[in-house]
């Protein structure tokens, strides 16, 4: 039911040298909702979340794993687990098997890879990000009335998801698809009316009267059969004499709409003149039910008499057999007295007990206080349920609500239902309505801090989402920082926007030491795919000076090769960016020393060529190309380098050439390169003892005239 | 805000109904009076619609409406990116002349056609009407052809490897991702991550001219200058200018930004002043040129936080510009006000402080001013109104596009935007 293969079609990134005969096939699992028999070997446990194990864990077999016959390997991922069989030398020697050729990815959040399920992902974030946003100065009414939109605004968009799931459903070609996404829908719609009741009991903290009203309004909204039935019958051309009628007006009173029930009565009475007056005092009593509208100001005590009163009329009239010789207005009668028998037997009507709980308290208990909930949703439970079945899952997290367990509530989601998102989401809002706060788990932070990395790490493993992850990890105080940076170095690096995009998020969080390891990546990618000018100015985008000079020992290299500078428009333009390594200084310096000499400013062009020898930052060995590149200013008609200038040349051509008869000496061959070398340092030789005397004597000129 | 009162009317919506099956087919939000709450009227975005289509929005482009034709622009194009599977997609505006049931104009767009897309869409632009031109991050570069008869998208040309690296030493190639294309049919110019630029011409097989290692550092942008020109911005923070008319591998003008070498992202040609050239770069900022004159920008606008990923002038009214960053903003900029008594250079939008543009002086720089174009310098009439468009920032909005009085975004947090009431 949730694995899903995909066919031996991805090799897993990390293991480069098993793709050629290996494949991967992946397998998704969801919290919580797990089948198969429980074999060991191949099976994954999971665990519950809170501080105790809730009963055994439960276990998923991974298709196509065959444990009991092979021995099995298992790494840790970021949301996601391999497995593969291994291959043990037993002692004894047993017969050859072929190995099993799959590795497998098995992933922990099915929900995540939903297509549907993404717009809810991307469209909540935004309300997320919101709602970190509103000012912890704002207090009372003005909150609280944020918080409350914040909160709608995520039930419209379950609703918009599964509206369009819905849609999908039915669409859907095949019946397999097609279950599965009725089954998403009917999650989507537990999740929307879970959170509907967590808003009205823990957001907007109700009191009694109001509280009944919204808790019509969410039932209303809940049950759904109603449009479709009314639009049956009142669609008809005889109502009346429609098969459910009485079923449609029978909902209509359970509902608390008593303005459709009237209107229903009265088309009765049109139709059958006999029963028109008990149609009428019917009508009556419902038109005059007291009910507490928003904009009035009577207070509890004023409606519990009236209400009183009226009860006690609509009582005399079923006594008084009023109704007697209709069973339809008498069952609608004894309805509005709340009678727990007469409720009962709608029970295929009321579908469900939380619908028989409201109608109940509608017609019983309208100024139920929010304390008084639990005792009559357990008794609400107990009477529908009859003792005929146990409460499913809903059951129990409704149930939880009721009796205002929050904790007990995000458990049961937890466990119940098949993503992260529900429950971090939910928990961030209540834990902005200050509801939380006493309750540290003892591992890891508070319990919304743990939900949010959780369903953040679920968005980090696919391979789209993960931007959305980063904002969540943002709000969590105290692990938040450490999962972003482990999960941010993970991603893979596709293209240069995508890396700018993460190395965006990086830098806006100082995070400097991933900044530093993804330039790093790209530089050496550049190094390798012989991009030289992007590899330096991803080094200078990660003042990483040591890789500077790497790449400006290439840059030399290619020079020394060519003859001329590569990615001139770079070297040219590094500005302060020079002084990252010393070796970058001399590259851009002798670059500039080739554009002074090619603008023909010779002076300075040659003083430029000593001051790099000089101060050292000339390496050794590129010394004798340097002194090379003096020897066509040594020889211009005019004398360039000064008397001193020239000593200086000299000395460095000493000391070059002392240390290289040295390092002859130990080595003692390759003497056609010598040849080159001493004919090289021959002729430097001579031009700096021509320089010097024509220096010496322009010098001596220019002092005496 | 205005998207989340538009969320919560949805759901008394659906509350009345009382059953969410019954609903209503497509999702439609309305954004109405942004700009008309944030700025003084000029450039009011009525009504912008949203939807999220589950894949990371990379380009979009409008398809151009046929010369002579009044009509607006209702079709558009657009391409994903980081999926494991991506795809150039065909929308059509669902408007069919008719106000929904609560008055507001049905602008919902629906997907008319999608093809498969190997890599990233790093570039889209229309050829002609029924041409698309793509640009992937594997290299290569494909036209698209749709058939309006039953509204399915094919290849119709691709050149496999229009961008690669050669690694050290070995005659290996590895695929380099393509990174931007321009089109003046029947050629397409595409740039891309090795520096090198193609000039290609439809229905031939192999690239018409090639220069290679034109750049040492990434190229992000293309466009076309005039006709044998076109211009390119870098990583490195400068624009090149490029003729076709001479040989070899050096650019006929390279101007640039100064010191820190900030990269530009992208660039756009002024519609009407074909000197008159605007860049965005990775700090944000947008600098506008004038590539007659000096080798430096004329004027360098503070203007996002992020990443500026696209910079348009408006096609037919270019004293309107437009930007997107990855900051999750998008931009109006209008320097066609001439109104006397304002006095405020520039009006601060949104709730966020950060729409204040500051015209930051470099050493060049001269007060950037509007009357004509965005080149004069008369600090009299120094004023451009900007009015940020999207109601809440979020996730990087990676491409727009502009045509007539439609605009048109695309955004990390899979949403498409779309207007068709920029002027109302």
């Amino acid at each position: 039911m949730l694995s899903k293969p995909e066919g031996p079609d991805r090799q897993f990134p990390s293991q480069p040298g098993s793709g050629a005969g290996s494949f991967v096939r992946r397998e998704i699992w969801g919290p919580g909702v797990c089948g198969g028999p429980r074999t060991p070997g191949a099976c994954v446990d999971q665990t519950g979340n809170m501080e105790e194990l809730d009963g055994e864990p439960t276990l998923t077999l991974i298709p196509g794993v065959n444990s009991k016959k092979r021995q099995m390997c298992f790494d840790w991922g970021p949301g996601e687990m391999l497995v593969c069989e291994t291959l043990f030398k037993k002692k004894e020697k047993e017969e050859k098997m072929l190995g099993c050729p799959f590795i497998y990815i098995v992933r922990k959040d099915i929900d995540v890879y939903s297509r549907i399920l993404r717009k809810l992902f991307n469209e909540s974030h935004g309300i997320f990000v919101g709602l970190q946003r509103i000012e912890e100065e704002s207090t009372g009414k003005s909150r609280k009335a944020q918080l409350v939109r914040v909160s709608k605004n995520y039930r419209s968009v379950i609703r918009a998801c599964m509206e369009e799931m819905h849609q999908v459903a039915i669409a859907a070609q095949d019946p397999v698809s097609g279950r599965q996404y009725s089954s998403q829908v009917s999650i989507l719609s537990a999740m929307e009316l879970i959170w509907n009741l967590c808003e009205i009991l823990f957001i907007e903290v109700a009191p009694a009267g109001p509280l009944l009203l919204h808790l019509l309004d969410w039932v209303r909204l809940h049950v759904c059969e109603m449009d479709a039935l009314s639009a049956d019958v009142l669609g008809s051309e005889n109502p009346n004499k429609h098969e459910n009628f009485w079923n449609l007006a029978t909902l209509f009173v359970l509902q608390g709409r008593l303005d459709e029930a009237r209107q229903m009565l009265s088309k009765e009475a049109d139709a059958n003149p006999a029963s028109a007056s008990m149609c009428r005092v019917l009508g009556d009593l419902m038109r005059t039910m007291p009910i507490l509208s928003p904009g009035n100001t009577q207070t509890l005590t004023e409606l519990e008499l009236k209400w009183q009163h009226w009860h006690e009329e609509c009582e005399r009239h079923l006594q008084d057999g009023t109704f007697a010789s209709n069973p339809h207005l008498e069952s609608l009668c004894k309805i509005m007295l709340g009678d727990d028998s007469a409720l009962l037997e709608q029970k295929e009507l009321l579908s469900n007990w939380y619908h028989f709980l409201v109608t109940r308290l509608l017609y019983s208990h309208p100024t139920v206080k929010p304390i008084e909930l639990h005792f009559y949703a357990q008794s609400s439970l107990d009477l529908f349920l009859g003792g005929d079945s146990s409460p499913e899952p809903l059951d129990n997290i409704l149930m939880a609500a009721f009796e205002f367990d929050i904790h007990q509530v995000i458990k049961e989601c937890s466990i119940a239902l098949s993503n992260w998102w529900f429950v971090a989401h939910l928990t961030d809002l209540l834990d902005h309505c200050k509801l939380l706060h006493s309750h540290n788990l003892y591992f890891g932070s508070n319990m919304r801090e743990f939900l949010l990395l959780e369903y953040a790490s679920g968005l980090f493993a696919h391979h789209s989402l993960w931007q959305l992850g980063v904002d969540y990890f943002d709000h969590c105080p105290e692990l938040g920082r450490v999962y972003l940076e482990l999960h941010i170095e993970r991603i893979p690096l596709n293209t240069e926007q995508k890396a700018l995009k993460i190395l965006r998020i990086c830098e806006r969080r100082q995070m400097t030491e991933q900044v530093r390891s993804i330039c790093k990546i790209l530089a050496m990618k550049a190094v390798c795919n012989n991009r030289l000018g992007s590899a330096l100015s991803w080094s200078i985008r990660a003042k990483d000076a040591a890789f500077a000079t790497l790449v400006s020992d290439r840059f030399l290299k290619d020079y020394c090769e060519r003859g001329s500078f590569s990615d001139l428009d770079l070297i040219d333009n590094l500005g302060a960016a020079m002084m990252l390594s010393d070796r970058l200084t001399f590259l851009g310096k002798y670059r500039e020393f080739h554009r002074l000499y090619g603008e023909k400013r010779f002076a300075d062009a040659a003083s430029l060529l000593l001051s790099l020898m000089t101060s050292q930052i000339a390496p050794r060995s590129f010394w004798m190309t340097l002194l090379t590149d003096a020897l066509p200013l040594l020889e211009q008609k005019q004398v360039i380098f000064s008397a001193e200038q020239t000593y200086e040349l000299m000395q460095c051509l000493e000391d070059l050439t002392i240390g290289r008869t040295e390092s002859r000496d130990l080595e003692g061959q390759r003497l056609q390169d010598d040849d080159i070398e001493t004919t090289k340092v021959e002729m430097l030789r001579l031009a700096l003892a021509r320089n010097l005397a024509r220096a010496i004597v322009k010098e001596g000129t220019l002092e005496g005239s | 805000m205005c998207l989340s009162s538009v969320a919560l009317s949805r759901v008394s919506l659906l509350s009345q109904s009382g059953c969410w099956a019954g609903g209503r087919a497509g999702r439609k939000r309305r954004t109405q009076g942004l700009g008309a709450r944030w700025s003084y009227g000029l450039s009011a975005m009525e009504e912008i619609f949203a939807k999220f289509v589950s894949q990371k929005i990379s380009k979009t482009r409008w398809r151009p409406v046929p010369p002579g034709s009044l009509q607006p622009a209702e079709t558009f194009v657009t391409g994903s990116w980081d999926n494991e599977e991506n795809s150039v997609s065909l929308w059509c505006i669902g408007d069919f002349g008719n106000l929904s049931s609560d008055g507001g104009f049905e602008g919902d767009h629906q997907l008319l056609c999608d093809i498969k897309h190997h890599g990233d869409v790093m570039d889209l632009q229309f050829l002609d009407q029924e041409r698309i031109v793509a640009a992937s991050s594997t290299g290569c570069v494909t036209i698209f052809l749709h058939h309006p008869n039953n509204q399915t998208l094919s290849v119709s040309q691709e050149w496999v490897g229009a961008h690669y690296h050669i690694g050290p030493g070995s005659p290996s190639y590895r695929s380099a991702p393509c990174t931007g294309i321009v089109c003046n049919s029947p050629e397409i110019v595409t740039v891309g991550e090795d520096g090198r630029i193609n000039l290609f011409r439809v229905d031939y097989k192999e690239a018409v001219r090639t220069i290679d290692n034109a750049d040492s550092s990434t190229l992000h942008a293309v466009t076309f200058l005039r006709t044998p020109e076109i211009l390119t911005v870098n990583s490195i923070g400068q624009l090149k200018i490029w003729d076709f008319r001479q040989q070899g591998n050096e650019p006929s003008q390279i101007l640039s930004l100064t010191g820190d070498r900030v990269p530009l992202h992208c660039v756009d040609r002024h519609p009407n002043q074909q000197h008159v050239v605007a860049t965005g770069g990775q700090d944000g900022m947008l600098s506008i040129w004038d590539v007659r004159q000096g080798s430096m920008p004329v004027s360098l606008l503070k203007a996002h936080e992020a990443e500026m990923w696209e910079v348009h002038f408006h096609p037919s009214n270019p004293d309107h510009l437009f930007t997107c960053s990855e900051d999750g903003s998008l931009w109006h900029w209008d320097a066609s006000t001439e109104v006397p008594e304002k006095s405020s250079l520039f009006h601060q939008g949104g709730r966020n402080s950060t729409l204040l543009a500051h015209p930051s002086s470099n050493q060049l720089n001269v007060n950037q001013s509007l009357i004509s174009s965005w080149l004069s310098t008369d600090p009299a009439k120094d004023r451009i109104e900007i009015t940020s468009l999207l109601p809440n920032r979020t996730l990087s909005v990676n491409s727009l596009d502009v045509l007539g009085s439609c605009l048109l975004c695309g955004t990390d947090a899979e949403a498409i935007y779309v207007t068709r009431q920029l002027f109302s």
